[in-house]
C-alpha cells in the first residue's frame, strides 16, 4: 500500500513539474495567448464550458466503446474461424493486415458517405479500426498450444469443440487482453478521427473531435486544450478499465499479471 | 498380481516409421511388451525413442507394420492408455484438482465420481494441501506429480512415459522413481518408459531394451533381476551397479557405430 502512495505523489510531482515548465514557458519567451493558453485559463475553460465538454467526452466515449466491444466480439469470432484451419487462415489473413495499414483518415469520409454522418458511423470507424489487433492477437494465442497439450486431449477422444474451449480458448484470453489493450487506444483515436469528418453534421452530437475543429476555428485555445485533456483521460480510462479485468481475470495463473502486479 | 500378467500387452510387428523424404526413424522394429511389465527404452539422440511411445498411443502412425494394445489398434485402445509428457504440460489456468480431473471431464464423467477420484488421486501423490494452487505456484517435481495423477485418473492399463523427470533435479527424480515403483505395484499398469538416465532405467524397470540411432532399431536387450520391493537401498547394491556398467557398456557402443 505504501509502495502505491509513493508510486502515485512520483507520477503528480512529474505531472507538476511539467505544469510549472510549461507556465515558465509562457513566462520567458512570451508566447501568445492563442498559441499556448496559461494552465490556469485551460482550468477556467474546463469550468466554464464543462457541460459541453463532458456532452462531447459522453460521445466520444460511447462511440469508441461502443466501437471496441463490437471489434472484440467480431474479432473474437474471426480468430475462432481462423483457428480452425490452416487453409482459412492463408486465404483469409491477407485482408486482415489490409485492416490494419489502410489509412483510417483515407476511409473515413467514404463510410460516412456510405452511412450518413452521425453516432452509428463514427462508431463504425472506432469498430474498424481496432479489429484488425485483435483478430491477430487472438488468433495467434489459438494456435499457439503447446502441440502436447493437444495431444493430451486426443488421447482422451477430445471433440472440436472441447479443444476449442478447454483448451485454445481458454489459452488465448493473454493474447487477447494484449489485443484489447492496443485496441482500447486506437478505438479512441478512431471515434475522434471519424467525429473530425462527420460530427458537424448534427446539432448536439458533436464528439470532442467536433469540438476540436470548432474550438481551432475559432482560436479558443484554452478550451481546445481542455478538449485534448478530455481526450487524453478517456484513452487513460480504457486502458485502465483493460488493464484492471486483464488483472482481474489472469492473475491467479498468468505471469504478465503478476508481473503488473509486482511494479 | 493376477493372473493376465504376462500375456502380451503390446505388440509392435515389423512396425518402419518414415517421414517424407527423410531416411527411416525406425526400421522392422518387433518388440512385444507384457502386461504389467515394466519396459524402460533407452538410447542416444535421434533413435525413435519418442516415436515408440507416438505410435503406441496412436498418435502417430507407422509407414508400415502393425500396432496392437491390448488385441486393438491404438486409436481404438485410447481408454485404457495414458500418456506422460517430458513437461508436466498442465493448463496453467486451472488448478491442481481441476488439472487432475481432466480427463474425466473430456469423457464426460458424472461430478461425483469424478470428485471422488480427484481426492483420491490427490492423496496418493501426496498433493492434497495444494489441490486449489495454480500450476505456476508448484516446483517442478510437484508439476510432475500432478501431471502422473491426471494420467492416473482415467485408470490406464497402459502407461507411456517420455522422460518425464529429465527436467528435474536429482534428489525429485529419485524420490519420483520411487513414488512411480509404488503406484505401479497398486495399480498393476503396464509401462513404455523413454529415460536418457541408465540409473533411472535400471531402478524402475523388469526390462530394458537399447536402442541405436539412423535408423532406430533395437541393439541390445536387458532383463533386469533386483529383488522386489526396490527401495532407495537398492541404488548402492552391488547387483545395481553391475547392471548399470553393463547398461553403460552398451549405451556406449550405439554411439561408436
Amino acid at each position: 500500500m505504501k509502495r502505491h502512495v509513493i508510486t502515485a505523489l512520483n507520477a503528480f510531482a512529474v505531472f507538476a513539474a511539467l505544469v510549472a515548465l510549461w507556465q515558465i514557458i509562457l513566462w520567458v519567451f512570451h508566447v501568445p495567448r492563442f498559441m499556448l493558453p496559461s494552465p490556469w485559463a485551460v482550468v477556467r475553460a474546463v469550468g466554464a464550458r464543462f457541460p459541453s465538454l463532458v456532452n462531447a467526452l459522453a460521445i466520444t466515449a460511447e462511440e469508441s466503446a461502443g466501437g471496441l466491444v463490437a471489434s472484440i466480439a467480431v474479432g473474437v469470432l474471426v480468430a475462432l474461424l481462423f483457428a480452425q484451419s490452416r487453409w482459412v487462415r492463408k486465404m483469409l489473413y491477407p485482408y486482415t493486415l489490409l485492416l490494419q495499414t489502410v489509412p483510417i483518415i483515407a476511409i473515413a469520409p467514404l463510410i460516412l458517405m456510405w452511412m450518413g454522418a452521425g453516432i452509428p458511423a463514427v462508431t463504425f470507424i472506432a469498430f474498424i479500426i481496432s479489429l484488425a489487433p485483435i483478430i491477430a492477437n487472438t488468433t495467434a494465442g489459438l494456435i499457439s498450444v503447446d502441440e502436447n497439450l493437444v495431444h493430451l486431449f486426443l488421447m482422451h477422444n477430445a471433440s472440436r469443440s472441447q479443444l476449442l474451449f478447454k483448451l485454445r480458448l481458454p489459452h488465448a484470453v493473454p493474447d487477447l487482453f494484449v489485443g484489447i489493450r492496443i485496441a482500447s487506444g486506437i478505438a479512441v483515436i478512431g471515434a475522434i478521427t471519424g467525429e473530425l469528418f462527420a460530427g458537424s453534421s448534427r446539432v448536439g452530437e458533436g464528439g470532442l473531435g467536433y469540438s476540436i475543429l470548432y474550438a481551432s476555428s475559432q482560436l479558443q485555445t484554452d478550451y481546445l486544450f481542455a478538449l485534448v485533456l478530455a481526450a487524453t483521460v478517456l484513452g487513460f480510462s480504457f486502458l485502465f478499465l483493460v488493464m484492471f479485468l486483464e488483472w482481474y481475470f489472469l492473475h491467479r495463473w498468468h505471469e504478465s499479471a503478476r508481473a503488473q502486479e509486482a511494479e | 498380481m493376477n493372473t493376465t500378467a504376462g500375456l502380451p500387452e503390446i505388440e509392435i510387428k515389423g512396425v518402419t516409421k518414415q517421414y517424407a523424404n527423410a531416411h527411416a526413424v525406425l526400421e522392422s522394429m518387433n518388440l512385444v511388451v507384457a502386461k504389467q511389465e515394466f519396459l524402460t527404452i533407452i538410447g542416444p539422440s535421434g533413435c525413435g525413442k519418442s516415436t515408440i511411445l507416438k505410435l503406441i498411443a496412436g498418435l502417430a502412425f507407422p509407414s508400415s507394420g502393425t500396432i496392437r494394445v491390448d488385441g486393438k489398434t491404438p486409436q481404438n485402445a485410447r481408454e485404457t492408455i495414458s500418456f506422460v509428457f517430458q513437461d508436466a504440460t498442465l493448463l496453467p489456468w486451472r488448478t491442481v484438482e481441476e488439472n487432475i480431473g481432466l480427463g474425466l471431464e473430456l469423457e464426460h464423467v458424472s461430478n461425483d465420481w469424478r470428485e471422488n477420484k480427484i481426492a483420491a488421486l490427490l492423496d496418493l501423490v501426496g498433493l492434497k494441501h495444494v489441490a486449489r494452487a495454480y500450476p505456476r505456484e508448484l516446483s517442478g517435481g510437484m508439476k510432475m506429480r500432478v501431471s502422473i495423477a491426471r494420467a492416473l485418473v482415467t485408470n490406464p492399463r497402459v502407461m507411456l512415459l517420455d522422460e518425464p523427470f529429465a527436467a528435474l533435479d536429482e534428489m525429485s527424480r529419485d524420490r519420483l522413481n520411487e513414488q512411480i515403483l509404488r503406484l505401479r505395484a497398486e495399480q498393476n499398469w503396464t509401462a513404455v518408459f523413454v529415460t536418457h538416465s541408465v540409473s533411472e532405467a535400471v531402478f524402475l524397470s523388469d526390462r530394458i531394451v537399447v536402442l541405436a540411432p539412423n535408423p532406430g532399431r533395437i541393439h541390445a536387450e536387458f532383463r533386469v533381476q533386483l529383488p522386489a520391493p526396490r527401495t532407495s537401498s537398492i541404488r548402492t547394491s552391488r547387483e545395481f551397479d553391475a547392471i548399470v556398467a553393463r547398461v553403460s557398456h552398451t549405451l556406449r557402443e550405439t554411439l561408436r557405430q
